[in-house]
């Protein structure tokens, strides 16, 4: 679908979402709305796309409660206010919805994750994409490196960029909207896709001229990799065939950002299919790595420990690879870190450990 | 009472003679001598002390003077540093005024004046106290009390003079004794004396006794001026007087030996049985006989010639006879009306949330002497929420400053579970925590005290027991009210969902559908399901007060209930009667109102004035409904059935639709994943 026709249907989708609340009122009922249960209790593995997406528990708002009112209150006034904004051809930043909201009496948003939420609750009720909505996140924070052409949409239209002739040792900046019409991946020689957790090894990486070595492309992720992030992966990988490797921390909340790439968050379980990439294969640094190379290591915190016990009741990591690697952190009570392989010296990650762990995996 | 003996040390062998010498020289010293030696037991043992007990005997006797001449009081208090230790303390009054001659022998006699063998509640209960006052006065800095005195009537002429007290022969000495003109003054009296002393502030200041004394005694208007020169006054906050206390002849239970030879050499009967008939009460010509045979005391015997013996058989026939308790008519409780006003009027400052209703016990007697308790207690707002509750205590009237750990109140309080109440305590023991200020007030023709400081009621079990019931009895509506608060919180969350957020809901859903705005009665009638009692007031006047109850059927049926609360009767304006939603009102106050007929989805008002002093006594959360099952109210509590008013009826009967409260699965647990 054209992009003016996905948003028309956004509008219609949001406009019936409204339509529902008003004809509950107009008949003398609680107004109600089901939405997905969203929580690890309520996430199924879908054979059809290999993702992990929101199984059949539904919760219910009902007006009955102030909370419930208010988010049926917020929700209208989120739906009119994208509406106004497709029709105007705006977009908004969710920071900026948060404080349009002030002026909304009742349905003014108490925190910025409220606005988040909401917002993601929309996509699910409305079946629409936050992009549709013309809503994006403060920041992508991600960036790119490696010998890909790209077509993309800049103040002076499309125009043509190669990932390492083009710019900067930083790589380029992942917009927040990585659709096709405004983003088209056309060319590339590299050999996989390199998904990096810190920006210290990023640039270690693109320093030690490891993508133009190995055809590699590097995406640094700064943390949880946001929605257009996972996207772009997704889109390398399916579009140019390459493999995805990703590489982190070893640590309880690095397992997580390879299971939103691999397996889809719980958050945007609704939208897994497009976000989700299910051939991503981990790198490390694994319990094992820890062990392995011999690693210099921190000590376990108490959220550390609370985060792993989590995951070891999360179906997505409910398979024999992972639950062996959280208990061997839990009975380790140690983590490390990506960059502690400087230990052996600033090359070794590029020279050694990056080249021993992607042939065994046999991606070089 | 013996003078010091300073050369005791008499030879041995010589004992007879010795004795002898020193008989010579044992001679019994004035009262007022023996109370310069013994000032702590008038409670002048510090200069802060000192200060306070002054002004606490003077205006203890203004306040009794007034009343029992029946003006309403009008107090002023002064007080000036003149030196490091020394403070001039004038203390004025309206009251009636003292005769010229007597003037010399209230001021300047100890234990001088009518009171002592009296029995009535009053506040000055032995008369020791504005003598004690002008003698400490002249004893530490030999200035003289000044004395000005004018009675009632056109012809008096006023009076001033100086005091001073012979500390050896327990008599006033005179001086500047002259009649003068006293501008602007009906009659009253005023005592002015220079005194040694320490001004403080705090919890036994002036400014504290002055403030307590005027919650206890809304009838009195007082004013202040502190050595800095910062005046404050004590408003009245009624006219109405305290009803006269009567006196009443002792009764024979809890008598001493000493009381009992006085009575007797002092009585006018010429015979001992007329004696015990007609001098005590309680004592009828069957009891007189039975005491005198068992005491072996002839009843024709003159009462004059009572020996020591034969008064300790009497008293242990006495104790041997059953005798009625005394009177308890004579006692003069201030009533739970003007508690309330009073620490209203006096605390308004604070703000408190609530004034839980005060309490007034049956009189009960301990010791041949009536007493009655009577306890309040004031919550929240902007009493200091940190640190133990605030203890008033007040016997006749009088607020009790010193002591407070050796006191009966303070031991009652601390005996009770407060935790059970709503307030903290440390493991169900000793005095509680919070935002609270408790009062209670005893009220005897002869308060127990621990001491002749009279700072502490004395420890009795019957006094403790009332006193207990007492508070908590107050602690229970205490207790309600709280209750009444998290409930009122709780269904305040919902009449915001009815109110404002879904009207706004319908609004603008309707504003972005280009459709019109639904009708949501159905929808909040289904949300409600309760019948809503919103009650406010305003106030029109100083004087004027417009209560309303709006009472919303939020509920799928006709509805028809009575509403009931208990109004100042005082304060109730002849337009109430006229409203067609009023039934009737009883001597208590006790109203009753109906509301017929209620449609779902529509509301009814009903609203009255209150006019005068009291009008601002009524709670307007205590309301009360009858006639309908209370689960389906919010606003008022079930009509309770000791109220003594019959309410309606519950004659509907409702579907059983009370919608099962759903909670919303909390799923928010694990969206700190992206």
């Amino acid at each position: 679908m054209a992009t003016n026709e996905r948003q028309k249907a956004a509008m219609d989708q949001l406009t019936t979402v409204v339509g529902r609340v008003y004809d509950q009122m107009r008949d003398g009922d609680i107004p109600l709305m089901s939405l997905p249960l969203r929580s690890k209790k309520n996430i199924e593995f879908d054979s059809r796309h290999s993702v992990w997406k929101y199984g059949s528990l539904q919760t219910n708002r009902t007006a009955k409660t102030v909370q419930g009112a208010q988010m049926m209150l917020r929700t209208v006034y989120t739906a009119d206010f994208i509406n106004a904004m497709i029709r105007e051809n705006k977009s908004s930043t969710l920071r900026e919805m948060y404080y349009i909201s002030e002026g909304w009496s009742h349905a003014k948003f108490d925190s910025q994750d409220e606005s988040n939420l909401l917002a993601e609750d929309l996509e699910i009720i409305a079946g629409c994409m936050r992009e549709d909505f013309k809503l994006r996140p403060e920041e992508s924070g991600a960036h790119l490196y490696g010998n890909l052409d790209i077509r993309t949409m800049t103040k002076k239209g499309m125009k043509d960029f190669n990932c390492i002739d083009d710019v900067a040792e930083t790589g380029f900046a992942v917009p927040y909207n990585v659709e096709r019409e405004i983003f088209e991946i056309r060319k590339t020689d590299a050999k996989f896709v390199m998904a990096i957790e810190t920006g210290g090894m990023y640039a270690r990486l693109v320093e030690n001229g490891f993508p133009e070595k190995h055809g590699a492309i590097l995406i640094h992720l700064s943390g949880q990799p946001g929605r257009s992030t996972r996207r772009l992966i997704k889109r390398l990988n399916e579009e140019m065939g390459l493999p995805i490797t990703v590489f982190t921390d070893g640590d309880p909340w690095s397992f997580r950002i390879f299971g939103s790439i691999a397996y889809g968050a719980i958050k945007t379980a609704h939208i897994s299919e497009y976000l989700a990439t299910p051939t991503a294969q981990f790198i490390g640094i694994t319990p094992s790595d820890i062990l392995n190379y011999k690693l210099p290591t921190d000590k376990l915190s108490d959220q550390d420990v609370g985060a792993l016990n989590a995951e070891l009741s999360d179906p997505r990591f409910a398979d024999a690879f992972w639950i062996s690697e959280i208990q061997a952190m839990l009975d380790m009570k140690k983590k490390s870190e990506q960059q502690a392989l400087a230990k052996y010296g600033l090359d070794y990650v590029t020279d050694t450990y990056l080249p021993e762990k992607l042939t065994d995996m046999g991606v070089l | 009472m013996r003078s010091d003996e300073k050369d005791t040390a008499a030879p041995k062998g010589e004992g007879t003679a010795t004795a002898h010498r020193l008989a010579a020289k044992q001679q019994e010293i004035s009262v007022t001598e023996f109370f310069e030696k013994n000032k702590q037991i008038l409670g002048f043992d510090s200069r802060s002390k000192s200060l306070l007990m002054g002004v606490k005997e003077a205006v203890d006797n203004s306040l009794d003077a007034c009343e029992e001449s029946g003006f309403l009081p009008d107090v002023i208090v002064r007080i000036d540093r003149l030196a490091e230790e020394d403070y001039k303390v004038y203390i004025e009054d309206n009251g009636p005024g003292i005769v010229h001659k007597m003037m010399p022998n209230v001021f300047g006699r100890l234990l001088y004046g009518s009171r002592f063998h009296a029995l009535r509640q009053s506040r000055g209960q032995q008369g020791i106290g504005i003598s004690a006052t002008v003698m400490y006065g002249n004893i530490t800095t030999g200035k003289p009390a000044h004395i000005r005195s004018r009675i009632e009537g056109e012809d008096e002429v006023a009076w001033q003079m100086d005091i001073v007290i012979d500390t050896k022969i327990n008599r006033p000495v005179v001086t500047n004794d002259k009649a003068f003109t006293w501008d602007g003054k009906e009659h009253g009296t005023s005592v002015e004396y220079v005194t040694k002393g320490r001004y403080i502030t705090g919890r036994q200041s002036i400014y504290e006794y002055l403030r307590n004394t005027a919650i206890v005694n809304p009838h009195a208007r007082i004013e202040f001026r502190d050595p800095e020169g910062k005046v404050t006054v004590f408003e009245r906050a009624t006219e109405q007087m305290p009803p006269k206390s009567k006196e009443i002849k002792p009764h024979p239970e809890g008598m001493e030996i000493g009381d009992l030879l006085k009575y007797a050499h002092n009585t006018a009967q010429k015979t001992m049985k007329a004696f015990l008939k007609s001098d005590f009460s309680r004592i009828t010509d069957r009891i007189a006989t039975e005491i005198l045979e068992l005491s072996g005391v002839s009843p024709d015997a003159k009462p004059s010639g009572l020996d020591r013996d034969q008064s300790v058989r009497i008293i242990e026939a006495i104790a041997k006879v059953k005798i009625m308790a005394p009177p308890t008519d004579c006692l003069s409780p201030i009533g739970d009306t003007l508690i309330k006003k009073g620490l209203m009027h006096v605390l308004e400052g604070m703000r408190p949330e609530y004034y839980a209703t005060p309490v007034t016990r049956p009189p009960k007697s301990v010791n041949g002497n009536p007493f009655t308790v009577e306890a309040g207690i004031v919550y929240g707002g902007e009493i200091p929420s940190e640190g133990q509750v605030t203890i008033l205590r007040f016997a006749n009237r009088v607020p009790l400053l010193y002591q407070q750990g050796a006191c009966a109140v303070t031991k009652s309080i601390m005996e009770i579970d407060w935790r059970r109440y709503g307030l903290e305590q440390r493991g169900g023991k000793g005095i509680p925590f919070g935002p609270a200020i408790i009062l209670v007030h005893v009220a005897s023709t002869k308060v127990p005290f621990t001491s002749e400081g009279k700072e502490a009621v004395a420890s009795y079990p019957e006094l403790q027991a009332e006193i207990s019931q007492a508070l908590k009895l107050c602690a229970r509506s205490l207790k309600s009210h709280l209750n009444k608060m998290e409930r009122k919180q709780k269904t305040h969350a919902k009449f915001e969902i009815v109110q404002e957020i879904l009207p706004d809901l319908a609004k603008k859903s309707a504003e972005m559908l280009g459709r019109p705005v639904p009708d949501l009665s159905r929808t909040i009638t289904k949300i409600m399901n309760v019948v809503w009692i919103e009650p406010s007031s305003k106030r029109v006047d100083k004087r004027r007060r417009e209560v309303s109850y709006e009472i919303y059927n939020y509920t799928a049926q006709e509805r028809t209930l009575r509403l009931h609360m208990r109004l100042p009767r005082e304060c109730v304006t002849l337009a109430m009667f006229k409203n067609p939603r009023f039934l009737d009102m009883n001597d208590e106050g006790k109203a009753n109102w109906e509301v017929c007929g209620l449609a779902p989805s529509t509301s009814a008002r009903v609203s009255f004035e209150l006019e005068g002093e009291l009008a601002d006594t009524f709670d307007i959360d205590d309301v009360y409904v009858s006639g309908i099952n209370p689960v389906h109210v919010m606003g008022a509590e079930a009509l309770p059935g000791d109220w003594g008013i019959k309410g309606l009826e519950i004659t509907e009967t409702d579907e059983s639709d009370l919608a099962e409260e759903e909670e919303e699965a909390a799923e928010a647990e694990d969206l700190g994943d992206e």
